[in-house]
């Protein structure tokens, strides 16, 4: 059978009777076994759960027909989920030694609200140890590979999730952005990743990075289903405080949009073909009757400090509830990156440095909102490049964690405001390599990104491409 | 300017509870002098009159009533599932105090 590449074909498909659930799980199943050998992009296959849930839903479908999508807008998705998000019963990692063979005993909120909407879960993928990484490569479990070419990189922390979209191995799947693990991950793998607004997404149930900074988001092929599982997944949620409606002046979309482009984020050193598609992108909207801005967020070069002290701060408290006592091994399990982490979070916090370090970077985090706010006085939406480079060697960056940490120089800031990022592929390098940009806007805005994606997709025939078929 | 010294290095590990090897420590010394040198960069930002931001959506205090909802709760038989080291439905832990 032919894998459908979104969710509208999978709908179609079952409601057809073209494939059922078990035959979707099966032709999913066999993508996996075949590909994922050279990818590393799963770490728990849960193929029983997903044949379980395939058989409700083609009893679903045969008793309701295509009523069936009415009530589960999801239906039959199938679903990969980042190892960061606890689900009742089946093995979740963090990618880490220290959680390596923990089973969670609940499901994390957003596992809970796609399963309600009639997902299938297939397993849960790989992605750098407790989100901490910009390439895979600190994975305790070993790197996933870039599926266009596996000498490369898929980013990261999200780097199973990013893999398994762009290969075919699932039609969804999850991730979380804390200072760009979804958006760059998604650049250099060629898919749709949604980086919401802070606490639009429920972060119950998910292991916490940088609770400040984290955001709960996924990988889609289209801009349209990314919209679709947002749908399921936004809301408040009476497990996370900081989780919350949309408020119900939320920009809306607007006859006439303004694009502004911010000219620090065309940093020396940036990449000229990641520039170039960026500029392409702009004529593209240019072309749409979009109104493009020059704009200024004279702050942006501070970001990754500010980024690099309060996320640390905040990583160093959160995992300091991993004592081995009641679940999980002893802290002599932490990998490199997580103890540099750690150790980095506790300096800035101890005391002496407090002032010098965290509470400036507290600071400097209000003038960088600052410049967000005055621009979007003017525009609806930034467009930026994602990465200042395309995808990089595996073992490129390992020995150097300064210069890893600067890979996420375009990505941080929109975590620092907490606002809403939607990374778009568009086009390929010289080397064969994915090329893409990043749409940012206002808080709660994503309603007016994703109307800006839709249609770019439909402005460039955008048709998905899968790698490795 | 913040060279960290083997001392500090060593501190902060005490006080985030890892055990550094004696072949880790240069290593982490130069990396986290590194990192550390880098973001004090924001030295140069003028803050004077400038409020921290600790949270980006101006959520206030969020309250709820202060009662136990059983739905909310593990079982104990959950709540011990992650470990092998209980005794009569508890955890054990090490000892922290010296005999």
């Amino acid at each position: 059978m032919e894998t459908p590449l979104t969710i509208e074909e999978t709908h179609k498909g079952l409601i057809g009777k073209k494939f059922s659930a078990v035959e979707l799980v099966d032709s999913y199943l066999s993508q996996i076994k075949a590909k994922d050998g050279k990818l590393n992009s799963f770490l728990t296959v849960s193929d029983e759960v997903a044949y379980e849930q395939a058989k409700s839903t083609d009893k679903a479908v045969k008793e309701l027909g295509k009523d069936a999508v009415e009530t589960h807008p999801l239906l039959g998705v199938v679903v990969a989920f980042k190892d960061l998000f606890l689900t009742n019963g089946i093995r979740t990692t963090a990618s880490s030694k220290v959680l390596e063979s923990y089973v969670p005993a609940y499901s994390a909120t957003v596992v809970k609200r796609l399963g309600d909407a009639g997902t299938i879960t297939l397993g849960k993928t790989n992605c750098d140890a407790w989100a901490h990484g910009a390439s895979g490569e600190n994975s305790d479990f070993g790197p996933t590979k870039n599926p266009w070419n596996t000498e490369y990189v898929p980013g990261g922390s999200s780097s199973g999730s990013a893999t398994a979209v762009a290969a075919n191995l699932s039609l969804i799947s999850t991730g979380t952005d804390t200072g760009g693990s979804i958006r760059q991950p998604a650049n250099f793998c060629g898919v749709v990743g949604l980086k919401p607004t802070y606490g639009a997404v429920s972060r119950y149930g998910i292991v916490a990075m940088a609770s400040s900074l984290d955001s709960i988001g996924h990988f889609t092929r289209t801009v349209g289903d990314s919209e679709k599982v947002f749908q399921v997944t936004k809301g408040a949620d009476e497990y996370d405080s900081t989780a919350k409606d949309f408020p119900f002046d939320a920009p809306k979309i607007k006859p006439h949009l303004k694009l502004g482009i911010p000219k620090e984020y065309f940093v020396e050193g940036l990449d000229r073909e990641q520039e170039k598609a960026v500029l392409d992108a702009a004529q593209v909207f240019k072309k749409m009757g979009v109104e493009l801005v020059d704009i200024s967020l004279p702050h942006t070069k501070y970001a990754i400090s500010v980024y690099y002290i309060v996320q640390p701060a905040e990583v160093s408290s959160n995992l300091g509830r991993y004592d081995g006592i009641r679940f999980g091994n002893p802290r002599a399990s932490f990998g490199a990156e997580a103890k540099r982490r750690i150790m980095l979070g506790t300096y800035v916090l101890s005391a002496g440095y407090y002032d010098a370090y965290y509470l400036k970077a507290m600071k400097v985090r209000s003038k960088i909102i600052q410049d967000f706010s005055i621009a979007f006085e003017n525009v609806d939406a930034i467009l930026a490049p994602v990465s200042p480079t395309p995808p990089f060697k595996l073992g490129e960056k390992a020995a150097n964690p300064l210069q890893m940490y600067l890979a996420d120089i375009l990505t941080v800031s929109a975590n620092v405001a907490g606002l809403p990022g939607l990374a778009m592929p568009f086009g390929f390098n010289s080397k064969g390599l994915p090329l893409g940009f990043q749409l940012m806007g206002p808080r709660f805005s994503e309603d007016v990104l994703f109307a800006l994606g839709k249609e770019f997709e439909k402005e460039t025939e955008y048709k998905p491409k899968v790698a490795m078929s | 300017m913040a060279k960290l010294s083997e001392k500090d290095v060593l501190h902060v590990a005490k006080l985030a509870r890892l055990d550094i090897g004696d072949k880790e420590l240069p290593i982490l010394q130069n990396q986290l002098s590194e990192v550390v040198d880098f973001v004090g960069q924001l030295s140069e930002v003028n803050t004077d009159d400038v409020e921290p931001t600790s949270q980006t959506t101006g959520l206030e205090n969020v309250l709820r009533i202060d009662e136990v909802a059983p739905k909310n709760c593990l079982s104990q038989e959950e709540a011990l599932s992650g470990t092998d080291k209980t005794y009569n439905g508890y955890f054990v832990v090490g000892r922290v105090i010296k005999k």
